[in-house]
């Protein structure tokens, strides 16, 4: 079944498209930003409005990660060891957010967290302001990105089984112990591909946030709001700017993804 | 330190693995559970170790109660059929992790750890990884892993089901003898009839939850209680209500009054041993087993018309 | 044994009160993040009444929108099952220098922001084209944003699946005279369909919600080029959570219609296998 005549159409017509549709306009941005030179780029990249936006970006990731990693790894252990009526709809549950449209997350974020919310009332009087503040943008991005762990670590898990956990156990191991000391190694490349694609989806949230965050520029913009303002704007260096950084981080994360998936037998 | 079990019942849904079970496993011995699948000789294990909960029933070890103990409290050493192995340790990290956990000294640990793979035949190996040892290291090194922290009582689920037959031949009987040499209270469950006559000194017999009979190797093979242990336990072969086994089949030329006439229908060659397949005048098939000598004494051969009688027969109440 | 791969299964993390405590959190931390919004939303849509709902969702805006979100994503979900097999055949049959890293860059969609997709495509598909082509604010813009973001799911569905086929059926077709149109439509397309399938189910419920892309992309312009998620973008801003949520409810109850009947084929056929 090797390559034979019939086989050029085919491999023109597939990297035809993935040329037209992914690849020369990745290069098309790079050649565009780089129109004038570096220079104007690096000073679009360093605009305090910029790096305020970049280095909240990072925030937000750097506690929605964490918290969805977490839950992600307590959620497949529940899912995969345990057995409880409900169990089926918590697997529907956790794959909602993959299904939902961004806007529509950061409308019911809204509709529960903000002033004239469920509970945004009873929060704005313990001083907690979600909406327009790094709460909600915090929220809209774990709602987003919540079920990759918990997808990436349920089957590895459920592989492993629970032997080697419960040899710990006989051993006078603790099931706290057990699990970090035992079990948590033997699911770790699962959590680390999880982990960089929950990175990735944190960092390229734009839809939730746009609306939860109302875009003070230089207070709650993130990197991506920081593209379309500078579109908006006209300011077309600076949106390539911006959009390359975060090309670049995309290219990171494809780049961890293609070593992870070897090392967890992809 | 002995083990009793008392009326141990568990069930997982409609299915029952224990049904009402007491067992006593005697301070010292070497004893197997024995039986078919699903007989619930592994859940009796598990439950025995704290890995599994009883529906109902208690399980005391050395005289104290430890039905409410998890396994991490009740002193026992359990082995897997598929090992466990700790993956990303090293064979000392494996065997020493007990130790670490009962926060012994670190110079302890090292010469325990010493002391233990040489007792296992595992020296110089203590730096590799489990997937770079053999099936039968990888099991011994979960022995010695198990040993570390002194159980007083060491349980075996299956030890050998997953290694090849020259492998698990050679462990049976290094595990017998590590027995010999070690005392420890020790607990093996296993569906190889001859796994259990050659190692143990006393075999519980199992079939659907139920205990079937508890005796030594020979106790077992002569004396059996059911149709069920016996046939487990070895070969048989029927006449009617009677049960024989097939050595006990007696091999005549002549007719002496108490024989019946039969027809060598086929004859097997098992090395040692001469199995027949016997056809009585009314059709009932019979098998006799004889060595070799008396096969040729004989000379049997396909076709030949013999007389036979069975020497010892046992008979079952329904 | 039937025993102790059930009993295997049940063990928690071996604590009575942990295992429990372990669920709580989990169903809490959902509860908050996930379910009580989306209750939200549901409960806003209907909250003035199933008139002003019906209403909102029928506003001709809103169904212009509608209408056009439906019937691109469609669209894009046809383009992917051809392009998508197309691309998944050539990487699992095919041989050429790059290859692997043309198969990692299927991911991109997965980890480029739609934001940056959308100004990716403009850059060469808008005003100041390189190449002539200008299709920013328009209908095949739209497409274009879908088609990006929605490229992976085709191709990583049917992949696994080209991957572990055995070649012997289709030599064995071969031999019996099938030329390779033939054999792709009665030996291939049979066995990938499951996964094509799913894989289209999956882009056109990413499709119907895609956002930064869109907005990019297509200029937002109200019964021309504006999709649903857009429309209640500017509902929103206008305050209008109550026509935001109608139409959100519509595009949530595809979503999930289109996932649950996927679920049901999928565990139909599991059954029917067995």
């Amino acid at each position: 079944m090797r390559s034979r005549g019939g086989r050029y159409p085919l491999r023109v017509l597939a990297l035809g498209y993935l040329g037209a549709v992914l690849l020369v306009p990745v290069g098309a941005v790079i050649w565009r930003a780089f129109g004038d030179g570096v220079a104007p780029v690096w000073q679009a990249i360093t605009t305090p409005d910029a790096l305020h936006a970049f280095w909240l970006s990072l925030l937000i990731a750097a506690i929605a990660v964490p918290l969805n990693t977490l839950f992600g790894v307590a959620c497949a252990v529940v899912l995969v060891r345990h057995r409880f009526p409900g169990r089926r709809l918590l697997d529907a549950v956790i794959d909602l957010p993959f299904a939902i449209s961004p806007v529509v997350i950061g409308l019911a974020l809204i509709l529960v967290y903000g002033q004239a919310g469920w509970m945004g009332g009873w929060l704005a009087e313990r001083g907690i302001q979600v909406i327009f503040s790094l709460p909600g943008m915090v929220m809209a991005t774990v709602f987003v990105s919540l079920p990759y762990v918990v997808r990436e670590v349920a089957p590895v898990l459920r592989e492993v089984g629970t032997e080697q956990e419960e040899a710990a156990w006989t051993l006078g191991a603790s099931p706290l112990r057990s699990f970090l000391q035992v079990t948590l190694p033997a699911i770790r490349w699962g959590v680390a591909y999880g982990v960089v694609l929950t990175t990735a989806r944190a960092l390229g949230e734009f839809g939730a946030v746009t609306i939860v965050s109302g875009r003070l520029a230089g207070q709650t913009e993130t990197l991506t709001l920081y593209v379309e303002n500078r579109f908006e704007a006209f300011d077309l260096t600076g949106a390539y700017a911006a959009s390359l950084t975060l090309a670049v981080l995309a290219l990171l994360v494809l780049l961890a993804m293609t070593r992870l998936q070897r090392k967890e037998g992809h | 330190m002995s083990i009793l079990v008392r009326h141990a019942t568990r069930r997982f849904g409609n299915f029952t693995a224990l049904d009402d079970v007491s067992v006593e496993i005697p301070s010292g011995s070497l004893t197997a559970l024995l039986g078919p699948s699903g007989s619930g000789k592994s859940t009796l294990l598990r439950v025995i170790a704290g890995l599994e909960r009883p529906d109902a029933g208690t399980v005391e070890i050395d005289g104290r109660d430890a039905t409410g103990l998890p396994p991490q409290r009740r002193g026992v050493g359990f082995v897997f059929q598929h090992y466990a192995a700790f993956k990303h340790m090293t064979v000392r990290e494996n065997v020493a992790f007990g130790l670490k956990v009962a926060r012994r000294p670190k110079a302890e640990i090292r010469a325990r750890v010493e002391e233990l793979l040489e007792l296992v035949q595992l020296p110089g190996l203590a730096e590799r990884y489990p997937s770079q040892l053999s099936g039968g290291q990888r099991q011994r090194m979960a022995l010695a892993r198990s040993l570390a922290v002194q159980p007083s009582v060491l349980l075996l689920d299956e030890p050998f089901g997953a290694l090849d037959a020259r492998v698990r031949k050679e462990l049976r009987a290094w595990l017998r003898h590590l027995h010999d040499e070690v005392h420890v209270t020790t607990v093996f469950v296993t569906h190889d009839q001859e796994e259990a006559m050659e190692v143990a000194d006393r075999i519980v017999v199992m079939n659907h939850g139920q205990v079937e009979q508890v005796g030594g190797p020979r106790d077992l093979y002569e004396h059996p209680e059911n149709a069920f242990v016996m046939g487990f336990v070895g070969p048989v072969t029927r006449l009617g209500e009677l049960f024989i086994r097939p050595h006990d089949v007696e091999l005549r030329l002549e007719p002496n009054g108490t024989t019946s006439e039969a027809m060598v229908e086929r004859l097997v060659h098992l090395g040692f041993e001469v199995r027949a397949d016997l056809v009585l005048h009314d059709g009932q098939r019979l098998q006799a087993q004889l060595s070799r000598e008396e096969a040729e004494a004989l000379e049997l051969h396909q076709g030949q018309i013999v007389f036979v009688r069975p020497s010892r027969t046992r008979q079952f109440a329904s | 044994m039937a025993a102790s791969a059930v009993s295997r299964r049940r063990v928690g993390l071996g604590v009575r009160g942990g295992d429990a405590l372990l669920r709580g959190t989990v169903t809490l931390y959902l509860s908050l993040i996930v379910v009580l919004p989306l209750t939200a939303v549901v409960w806003r849509s209907s909250q003035d009444g199933w008139a002003a709902f019906w209403r909102a969702a029928t506003q001709p805006q809103a169904m212009a929108a509608l209408r056009l979100t439906f019937t691109v994503a469609l669209v894009v979900a046809a383009v992917n099952v051809v392009m998508g097999t197309v691309i998944a055949w050539v990487l699992v049959r095919d041989e050429f220098p790059g290859k692997r890293v043309v198969n990692s860059l299927i991911d991109l969609p997965f980890a480029l922001p739609t934001i940056v997709a959308g100004i990716t495509l403009l850059a060469l598909y808008g005003n100041s084209s390189p190449v002539g082509i200008n299709i920013g604010y328009t209908r095949p813009g739209v497409v274009l944003a879908l088609a990006f973001v929605t490229l992976p799911f085709v191709v990583r569905s049917v992949q696994p699946v080209l991957m572990t086929m055995e070649p012997d059926m289709e030599e064995a077709a071969r031999c019996l005279g099938a030329g390779p149109m033939t054999s792709f439509r009665r030996i291939v397309l049979p066995t990938i369909a499951p996964a094509l399938l799913a894989g289209a189910a999956l882009a056109f419920a990413r499709a119907i919600g895609e956002f930064g892309s869109v907005v990019i992309l297509s200029g937002n312009i109200p019964y021309r080029t504006e999709v649903a998620s857009v429309h209640v973008f500017s509902l929103v801003e206008n305050d209008d959570t109550g026509s935001a949520a109608a139409v959100s409810v519509v595009l949530l109850a595809a979503s999930v219609l289109v996932l649950a009947g996927l679920n049901l084929i999928q565990r139909r056929r599991t059954r029917h296998a067995e």
